[in-house]
């Protein structure tokens, strides 16, 4: 490691970083814009500007700029001379010149690395007599809320969202100081990562728009670790309430999961928390079939009088935490609980974690899929099905780039000389889908085919790979010779298709490259995408022999079961409506502990309004095996309570033996870890609630939280004690310490002078680098086994005369959870089908047309897709309409009587706010 | 002993001087002594020289509260102004320091001379926005946030506002 001298003190400084980062490293305050930890150096605002002395005779130095500065042994710098802290003083009195007056009705104030910046350099007034210029505003969708007078220039934005994120449709316009960040027409962002922009923006040109309808700054925010239970990815956030409503999530760095970033449907998709349809009260159906609002004690007693002494089945939820389904299963008994997913995805989820759990390749974090340099992504689109995970393989694919920087001797941070150096060269990720993909345009090949095809496909690659012969197969030939000549390929696959050869496909590509190569010089990685927060999770705990729902409805029907507990699940999206009609006919009682209102829940006899991921502590495993714990954030109002609430108490009444003696979600975590060995590591996601950082514990609320004695004064002027917090490490209040906390602990990041998100790095040891209290979760699925090999499986398949229902998830619309959120809402297409266009040809349709599934009258617009594999008709699972169908199954379609096209105009005109002039 | 005697004598004597000073005491509430316009007292809520509401729901003044006596809620108007939802003060906390007016960045929250904020029933002491708007301008009668800052609302576009240049054409190419 070199040492360097910054004014007159000796630092020892990384190999290989540039005196910026070493700075901020080191504690040192440098301001700075353009330069972002994730995204490299550019040097275009000059506001990290250092005086560079050549030896120690050099008394005048040179300005050279921080971040544009690699650190050599004894180089000499002064940060706080006058030189250069008068050149950062010009630099930013000059990028202030037509910055608006604009801070007290600016979504980043009190939060904008702008003001940081500003206050730290100690510019004060502004000289300039001049005019300020102005920018007109555009409308950029419901996410984000655009401001261009605030601009500053600094070309962070178009550097996130084109270069990081891979979008087309932001870039800088105009020349000279007419320079303008937006799109070439208004109109929603395309990217399904675009929310970043309001984290990456360092002041306030982008804005949370569902945020700045009910604003709160930062100070004023409640906030906890949590998780997102969006997908299965993972993603650490951190939710902000005021006044019992969800504001904002923002990111929670996580070096080995999310990064810096998350996609649209973590960053927007919470505001089902806020929503109307959320239960607020125990309901009981009376006999007049209406629901009467019970307090909970009566809910209670009624929960266990339908529960105890009766023969009882649970379904559980791939998006509730591990410790309830634990708590259902451990009520009603292992062979009567259903893990609560389809029949279709039942088995694809059972095989997929039977796989990451058998395979010799890696299951790889995302920093690890950050790492691959080959590509082969296997049926699913991960931009719709785990989107942060297209997100870093946008990155992977520019491994290519840093190698031929490496031989360049260039160092990875400076961004444009390797953007310059390695162009379009990319390492290569090649598509098997069915149809087109968002990644399309990085990928070197794409193929499109049948989801039976696919699994041929990469059973034919691995049979190239174990020199088998190949000759029948160009293009899986060229993939193996791809894979084979990589360092560290990776297979993506996932259950969306709900094909279990495709699976297997994807572990025997994955095993022969690890068979292939003993030394270690290759590090194969087998990704598989499965498609909720908690599916790996409940896989786990369910294991191989758990009913499926026609198990349960067959044994209903025999009159095996009397009361049915749903636990966070609406089961009409998880099976035709007669399929569940028939399960919730045959039992005699029906309890459905939701959060939300939902079909099942109109179905039940006793409704249990359960708080949500928000509100509640659990834990969820990740499709990468990770357990991760989140916490409520803010106490849930009204009767809501957490599932592991009303299901520990069910169980205590029950005088369940294991349950009588736990009183604390630390020993259901534990009683959990050790009833199931899978689970065992669930334990390490997080500290218990004893932990204390420093002796006390840690605050949701910043120091400066304000309000306190005004906030509910409107109900009584009598202010009650702080919520007590007895189950976990952290305080409904502003006393404690945010600081050397573990990763999983973090409620919020700030520092003194460090406002903005930017004060992250004074929680990390190294900017960039991990969090300083650790890496937050706990793998439970580490490569080890044996090497075994699937055998070439046979996929299934459907009559070749029919079509075949292809799901194809959409990022708005295909959770349950965030599709109830207001942005999201917006986004939500209408249901549609996707045809392929020699499809469309027979059938004698045209994009806009109708058309009707044989057998229902439900009516679909036809959407037509000259990338799709012909054969196959695509919908997307989750959108209103799209409910009830069966994935994979053969259809027949024809043209919808009477069905009224769509005004073009409405289609095409995206999104006006207000109207459509 | 003579001195302690000379020490209190000179005491009664001082103390009966008083009785020939003019009495500072007035006759309160008949009598109500003059209190400075700018004397810190109950706040009030003000409206800028157009009669529009001048809280922008900033929360400078909540967090510049040392008693924290002072809790809103933003929201947005149709006209693309920022404006309190809720606005409410616990005076039975409040200290009348003033800290809200000297954060407040647009004159909305002013400190009046009036003091008599007397109640039997301390709930009675909790004001909501409607108690605490007026709709004069207070002390300050001139300024308006909104013709200075930059963002566009009703009746004042872009490039309106004081210093401003009319909006940038990105469009064109002229220097």
């Amino acid at each position: 490691m070199p040492k360097i001298r910054i004014d007159n003190q000796e630092y020892e400084v990384p190999e290989g970083a540039n005196l910026l980062e070493s700075c901020l490293s080191a504690g040192l305050d440098l301001p700075y814009f353009c330069w972002h930890p994730a995204m490299g150096s550019v040097g275009a605002c000059r506001q990290c500007a250092v005086v560079q002395y050549q030896n120690e005779e050099d008394t005048r130095g040179r300005i050279v700029m921080g971040c544009m500065t690699p650190v050599t042994e004894g180089a000499i710098f002064s940060l706080t001379g006058d030189k250069a802290s008068g050149f950062r003083q010009a630099v930013i009195e000059s990028l202030m010149l037509n910055h608006p007056h604009d801070c007290a009705v600016c979504a980043e104030g009190g939060e904008c690395h702008l003001q940081d910046m500003t206050v730290m350099v100690g510019h004060r007034d502004r000289r300039y007599r001049g005019l300020k210029k102005t920018h007109r505003n555009q409308y950029l969708g419901p996410l984000v809320h655009h401001e261009m007078n605030r601009c500053i220039t600094c070309y962070r934005c178009t550097r996130y969202y084109r270069d990081y994120a891979g979008g087309t449709d932001l870039a800088a316009m105009a020349s000279h100081d007419h320079v303008f960040f937006g799109r070439h027409d208004e109109g929603t962002l395309q990217s399904e990562f675009a929310g970043n922009l309001v984290e990456v923006c360092p002041t306030g040109v982008f804005t949370d728009k569902t945020l700045v309808g009910q604003y709160t700054r930062k100070w004023d925010l409640q906030s906890a670790p949590s998780v997102c239970v969006g997908c299965a990815v993972g993603c650490n956030t951190v939710p902000g309430e005021r006044y019992g409503k969800v504001k904002r999530v923002h990111n929670r760095f996580n070096a080995e999961v999310n990064g810096y970033f998350l996609c649209d449907r973590g960053r927007y998709g919470s505001g089902y928390v806020n929503s109307d349809t959320r239960l607020p009260y125990p309901g009981m159906r009376g006999a007049e079939g209406r629901f009467t609002a019970l307090n909970h004690h009566d809910a209670l007693a009624e929960f266990e009088r339908l529960t105890v002494g009766r023969r009882v089945a649970g379904i559980g939820s791939p998006r509730a935490s591990v410790e309830a389904n634990f708590l259902l299963r451990s009520l009603v008994g292992s062979d009567s609980f259903a893990p609560g997913v389809s029949e279709q995805e039942q088995p694809s989820l059972q095989r997929a974690t039977a796989l990451m759990r058998s395979t010799p390749a890696r299951v790889p974090s995302l920093a690890d899929i950050e790492s691959a340099d080959a590509i082969l992504v296997l049926g699913d689109d991960v931009t719709h099905t785990a989107p942060r995970v297209a997100l870093a393989l946008r990155q992977s694919v520019r491994n290519r780039a840093y190698e031929l920087a490496a031989d360049m001797k260039l160092q990875p941070w400076q961004d444009a000389a390797i953007r310059n150096l390695a162009q379009e060269q990319r390492s290569p990720l090649v598509s098997v889908t069915p149809g087109s993909t968002r990644l399309d345009d990085v990928a070197e090949r794409t193929l499109h085919l049948a989801p039976g095809e696919i699994a041929e496909f990469a059973f034919a690659v691995a049979a190239a790979l174990s020199g088998g012969d190949s000759a029948g197969n160009p293009e899986a030939a060229a993939v193996a010779q791809m894979l084979r000549d990589a360092r560290r390929p990776l297979i993506i696959a996932g259950t969306s298709l709900c094909e279990e050869a495709l699976l297997d496909g994807a572990a025997a590509v994955a095993g022969a490259l690890v068979s292939r190569e003993a030394d270690g010089t290759r590090a194969p990685m087998l990704s598989l995408v499965v498609p909720e927060a908690n599916s790996l999770g409940q896989a786990l705990l369910c294991g191989d022999d758990a009913p499926d729902l026609a198990t349960l409805t067959a044994r209903a029907e025999a009159g095996e079961i009397e009361t049915l507990i749903v636990l966070e699940n609406d089961l009409y999206r998880r099976g035709t409506g007669e399929e569940i009609d028939r399960l919730l006919d045959a039992v005699t009682t029906v309890i459905v502990l939701d959060g939300m209102d939902s079909a099942t829940c109109s179905r039940a006899d006793l409704v249990l309004p359960a708080a949500s991921a928000i509100e509640s502590e659990g834990t969820v495993v990740s499709m990468e095996g990770r357990a991760q714990r989140y916490y409520p954030v803010f106490v849930p109002g009204d009767e809501r309570h957490s599932s592991l609430y009303w299901l520990l108490c069910c169980l205590k009444a029950a005088d369940h033996k294991h349950f009588v003696d736990i009183n604390h979600v630390d020993e259901v975590i534990a009683a959990c870890a050790s009833a199931v060995p899978a689970l065992a590591g669930i334990v390490d996601a997080a500290p218990g609630g004893s932990y204390r950082s420093h002796g006390v514990r840690i605050p949701r609320q910043p120091h400066r939280y304000s309000g306190r004695t005004a906030m509910r004064a409107n109900i009584s002027v009598h202010e009650p004690k702080q919520p007590q917090d007895e189950e976990s490490p952290l305080a409904y209040s502003m006393e404690g310490l945010n600081r050397d906390e573990p990763g999983s602990l973090l409620p919020f990041v700030w520092s003194p002078g460090w406002n903005s998100n930017q004060s992250l790095h004074k929680f990390q040891d190294e900017v960039g680098g991990a969090l300083s209290g650790g890496t937050a979760g706990a793998r439970l699925i580490e490569a080890a086994g044996p090497t075994t090999v699937p055998e070439a499986a046979t996929p299934s398949s459907i009559d070749a005369a029919t079509l075949e229902l292809i799901p194809r998830p959409a990022i708005f619309g295909s959770d349950e959870l965030s599709a109830r959120s207001a942005g999201v809402r917006d986004l939500m297409p209408d249901a549609y089908l996707e045809l392929s266009v020699a499809d469309a040809k027979t059938l004698g349709v045209e994009a806009g047309d109708g058309v009707v599934l044989g057998g229902s009258d439900t009516a679909f617009e036809v959407r037509i897709d000259p990338s799709l594999r012909r054969g196959c008709v695509a919908y997307a699972p989750g959108l209103n309409g799209c409910i009830g169908l069966v994935p994979r199954s053969g259809v027949s379609l024809s043209m919808a009587p009477d069905w009224k096209r769509r005004d073009a105009d409405l289609i095409a005109r995206d999104g006006q706010e207000g109207s459509l002039s | 002993m003579w001195e302690a005697i000379r020490s209190q004598l000179v005491t009664m004597w001082t103390i009966l001087q008083h009785t020939f000073t003019r009495s500072e005491t007035v006759q309160y509430p008949e009598e109500k002594p003059y209190l400075a316009p700018r004397y810190r007292g109950r706040i009030v809520l003000t409206c800028d020289p157009d009669g529009e509401e001048r809280c922008v729901a900033c929360n400078l003044c909540a967090v510049a509260c040392p008693v924290d006596c002072i809790a809103l809620q933003q929201a947005t108007k149709e006209d693309g102004r920022w404006y309190p939802e809720f606005f409410r003060i616990n005076f039975s906390r409040c200290i009348m320091c003033g800290m809200c007016e000297e954060a407040c960045p647009t004159n909305a929250i002013q400190l009046t001379p009036d003091f008599e904020m007397c109640e039997y029933d301390r709930q009675s002491m909790v004001y909501e926005k409607e108690h605490l708007q007026i709709a004069g301008t207070g002390k300050y009668h001139d300024y308006n946030y909104y013709r200075v800052a930059g963002m566009a609302i009703a009746g004042k576009d872009k490039g309106e506002a004081k210093n401003e240049a009319p909006p940038i054409d990105v469009k064109s190419l002229m220097p």
